[in-house]
């Protein structure tokens, strides 16, 4: 059953308990805590008796009534001996008591106490009454968020009284809540009341608020009205902002993704000039890599399920680094200087490494399970956010700052540099400049397939993966400039965030085209990208 | 004043090239029509629509080369414009369909019936009648091109970002296609044609008419893009392709050179799609796809880029194989091929079988002054 479907069932309930018990509580509130009066009604074998105990017992605030209730509903709840007792019929049965839940002194004859339909109704009632006094906080709020729902006024001294024992600070924001929506919409209340209780629903602050604050009838004197038009005011500016907040948390989600699938070929087209159109078949490969791992991870050693990843993540960029070195050394240091048809050689190979993944993996889709700690979510005030997309953006940035810690303070990092500024001093600095080339590949390559594991997560593993980020992976690198990685975090981000808030006024496709159109006229305004690379050389 | 004699007009291998072309218009035909059917030299009808669209594939290649062996543009969009040009023919025979559709609306195509559509968009109008839809053909590719080209070539967008931000262009449009609410028939396109111009569709008369034509079409392509090429203005293409700031630093406005040779590229573009599409009987979004585009470039790297006859022939030559092996035992292993031949080619073969034919033919002739070939050997334009 969903969450609302029970909270609405709950509610019901509720409410046709709240009235039965209204005239039993008046009567009976002055002696709540004792039950002992309510336990020897149980005895008489009376219907009508059997309904005003369940009423005591629900207003009695003893922590034994909801085992009482429950027994009762069970079939459990006996009676016998002289003077007639309540028992309560434990395991194998054993009468226990049932004040203490101690196995009972003595153990005279008993029989169920009866129950009927309207008995069944009033244990229901009682149950629904009870939650609002549980000693599970989870329950308590829950019966509070659904009284507050159904606004039934006879669930209103309930509440009350419940309200003055709690002490949990979020049920009792909860129920306060619920009894100033109770009280909006209440005849026969000063206005100031009702402007305290608009101002309290008003702060809650969520669509419910809303929807309780237009409830404010037209009767209601002008300056009622006026503190809850305000409210309402305030709420969906509220509303909207958080809206905004979600969008952007979003649009961040797309952006690191973004970032992953891009980031290696900023190594690969920014730092050696290199149209490695075969970039996205890494990116598949690391993630055919993961699916490997988990597979031998499930038929060998099952409880290293929850490492998959982290083991996944060396091997992916040890092996999709060997295939970027193997295709460097193979085939692109013959095309060095020609961008073009570098472009058509990585082209064929991108087919080639497409064709041998669907040759072996075949060509559907292959199942990559997520660990348990990137499942789950949680809210921070109305933003919902996935752990599996929280994990995702924290790992695209440690990519990113490893990446940038290695091209400024490694002396690989430092001899990349030095190639890609002018190749030939670095050659008679004493510089390998072909090593470094394989190596500078080896390393795009390897990120790739590093960014392939995460990816693995939230995209279909086939053979198809790569090909879905190859266009905007480039789009990303040459918006944010060629040749900068602070230029690709920034572009990577601005896209899936520009992306996320377009696609609400223009839906998922007309944004992406929109957004398409506008790098296309962004490159035309700026031809080097956002962070050009300043320099003399006019054109290569 | 050209100090060097004006290389002809066509040259050898350019007579050679429409000679073939004239004989495969003619011969065609006959061995179709003539031909007992069980005879060796029987050319079935399936066959002539088979040729006819490699033709349209050859007037593409043709296309491209014009721009990316001649200017340096190497466009990953060329696709797009193929498509478009087949759109406005495939928007012409949606129209001629009238109430023979499943639907049996007279105006409106079945898809915009089955979307519950009560009106004509209002870019449909007019492609019931031949002539505008033979225009369209022409303007939707060269316009798209004419305001995409004055932007890149004005802000001096080139090589590499040029590349990317034309398969930027054709995956929006890719995307655009796919929507329903575009008014192009979504996913499926546009096909079940019924008609051209009368004349039965299917009928082996109309087919081997528009492979005639596609014949037309390409002999008269190539003669205009020779025409281009060895002109003034081909000049000055050519010296854009290899020192663009030169070009531009002597006086001329390299730009719009570029947007002149690119409009027309378009053009040819799409008049390869308008006669594609009749051929093939159905156009949808995927002839937009980024793949599509690259897969162009590639027939004309293995012609040899540059030489125009190259273009036409490694595009036959290219579709020729992919039929043959996609159709047989072969077929999961084509993908391995065309992904081969992409490398070999740019590794081995660097100018493609005409360009190193021509360097053969130069070797041999070393005391020959007078080179007959002066543009067939493109530096690379980077």
């Amino acid at each position: 059953m969903t969450s609302s479907a029970r909270l609405f069932r709950l509610a019901r309930v509720l409410c046709s308990a709240l009235a039965l018990l209204l005239a039993a509580a008046l009567v009976q509130r002055a002696e709540a805590q004792d039950i002992s009066a309510a336990l020897s009604q149980l005895t008489t074998n009376k219907y009508d008796d059997t309904e005003a105990a369940l009423g005591a017992l629900a207003l009695s605030g003893s922590p034994a009534a909801a085992g009482i209730v429950s027994a009762l509903a069970d079939g459990k709840l006996v009676f016998g001996g002289l003077p007639p007792r309540v028992f309560i019929e434990g395991p194998g049965g054993a009468l226990l008591d049932p004040l203490t839940m101690q196995p009972a002194a003595d153990a005279p004859a008993v029989k169920p106490v009866r129950v009927n339909n309207r008995v069944r109704r009033a244990i229901e009632a009682a149950n629904g009454a009870l939650s609002l006094v549980s000693p599970d906080a989870g329950k308590r709020r829950e019966a509070a968020l659904a009284v507050g729902r159904s606004r039934d006024e006879a669930a209103l001294p309930a509440l009350e009284m419940a309200l003055a024992k709690e002490s949990d600070p979020k049920v009792k924001s909860a129920m306060n809540l619920a009894r100033a929506s109770i009280l909006i919409a209440k005849e026969g209340i000063t206005p100031a009341e009702r402007i305290a209780a608009v101002e309290l629903v008003g702060a809650e602050g969520n669509q419910d608020a809303l929807a309780i604050l237009r409830s404010v009838p037209e009767s209601a004197a002008p300056e009622v009205k006026q503190a809850a038009a305000v409210a309402i005011e305030g709420i969906e500016r509220n509303l909207a902002m958080w809206g905004m907040a979600q969008n952007v948390w979003y649009g961040l989600s797309l952006g690191s993704v973004l970032l992953l699938a891009a980031i290696g070929l900023a190594i690969t087209f920014g730092v050696m000039g290199v149209i490695n159109m075969a970039h996205g078949e890494m990116v598949m490969l690391g993630a055919y890599t993961t699916f490997v791992v988990q597979e031998v991870i499930r038929t060998s050693y099952p409880g290293l399920f929850d490492a998959s990843l982290l083991i996944a993540i060396p091997l992916a960029f040890l092996f999709t680094g060997l295939i970027g070195v193997l295709i460097e050394r193979t085939v692109i240091r013959f095309l060095y200087g020609r961008a073009l048809e570098t472009l058509l050689a990585t082209w064929g190979i991108s087919l080639i490494l497409q064709q041998a993944i669907r040759t072996i993996f075949g060509p559907t889709n292959r199942e990559v399970g997520a660990p348990s700690w990137m499942s789950g979510s949680f809210e921070i005030g109305h933003l919902s956010i996935t752990s599996g997309r929280l994990w995702i953006i924290v790992f695209a940035l440690l990519v990113f700052f490893a990446l940038l810690a290695t091209l400024r303070l490694t002396r690989i990092g430092l001899e990349m540099r030095a190639v890609t500024q002018n190749r030939r001093m670095a050659a008679s600095m004493g510089i390998r400049t072909n090593w470094v080339d394989a190596m500078t590949f080896g390393l795009g390559s390897g990120i790739a397939g590093i960014a392939g594991v995460a990816l693995s997560q939230i995209d279909n593993v086939s053979p198809n993966l790569g090909q879905s980020y190859i266009i905007d992976s480039f789009l990303v690198v040459v918006f944010g400039g060629v040749g900068n990685l602070w230029g690709t975090l920034v572009g990577a981000m601005t896209l899936g965030v520009a992306n996320k808030l377009l696609e609400p006024y223009a839906g998922a496709v007309l944004g992406k085209i929109a957004l398409l159109v506008i790098v296309i006229l962004f490159i035309q305004k700026r031809p080097r990208g956002l962070f050009a690379l300043k320099g003399r050389s006019i054109e290569t | 004043m050209s100090m060097t004699r004006q290389p002809a007009l066509l040259g050898t291998s350019g007579l050679i090239f429409l000679a073939v072309l004239f004989v495969a218009a003619v011969l065609v035909p006959v061995l179709n029509l003539y031909a007992a059917p069980d005879s060796a030299v029987h050319v079935p009808t399936y066959v002539v629509s088979l040729l006819g669209k490699y033709l349209t594939y050859a007037l593409l290649a043709l296309s491209v080369d014009l721009i990316w062996g001649y200017v340096g543009i190497l466009s990953l969009g060329q696709g797009a414009f193929f498509a478009l040009g087949g759109y406005a023919m495939g928007m012409y025979l949606m129209r001629q369909i009238g109430t023979r559709g499943v639907y049996g609306d007279p105006v409106l195509p079945d898809f915009m019936v089955f979307l519950n559509w009560k009106e004509l968009p209002w870019f449909w109008y007019g492609f019931d009648m031949f002539p505008f839809a033979a225009l369209m053909v022409l303007l939707a590719p060269g316009l798209l091109a004419l305001v995409f080209g004055w932007f890149a070539f004005r802000s001096r967008v080139t090589g590499v970002y040029l590349s990317i931000i034309t398969q930027a262009m054709t995956f929006a449009l890719l995307l655009a296609f796919f929507r329903n609410d575009m008014g192009f028939g979504g996913n499926n396109g546009l096909t079940d044609f019924k008609d051209i111009l009368g004349f039965n569709i299917q009928a082996d008369g109309t087919r081997l008419t528009l492979f005639v034509l596609s014949a037309l079409a390409l002999g008269l392509g190539y003669i205009l893009c020779r025409f281009l090429v060895r002109s003034h203005f081909g000049k000055v293409l050519v010296a854009v392709r290899d020192a663009e700031t030169r070009v531009r630093f002597t006086g001329y406005r390299a730009e719009n050179y570029k947007l002149v040779a690119f409009v027309v590229s378009a053009m040819l573009a799409g008049i390869a799609g308008a006669l594609y599409v009749p051929q093939v009987g159905i156009i949808n979004p995927s002839e937009f796809s980024p793949a599509n585009s690259i897969e162009i470039i590639v027939w004309v790297a293995v012609g040899g880029r540059g030489t125009l006859v190259g273009a036409a022939l490694g595009a036959v030559l290219v579709n020729y194989a992919k039929t043959y092996f996609t159709s047989g035992m072969l077929a999961p292993y084509w993908l391995f091929m065309l992904g081969g031949l992409f490398v070999a080619v740019t590794l081995f073969l660097p100018k493609g079988i005409v360009g190193t034919y021509y360097d053969w033919r130069e070797k041999r002739r070393q005391h020959d002054d007078i080179p007959d070939e002066p543009l067939a050997t493109p530096r690379p334009a980077e």
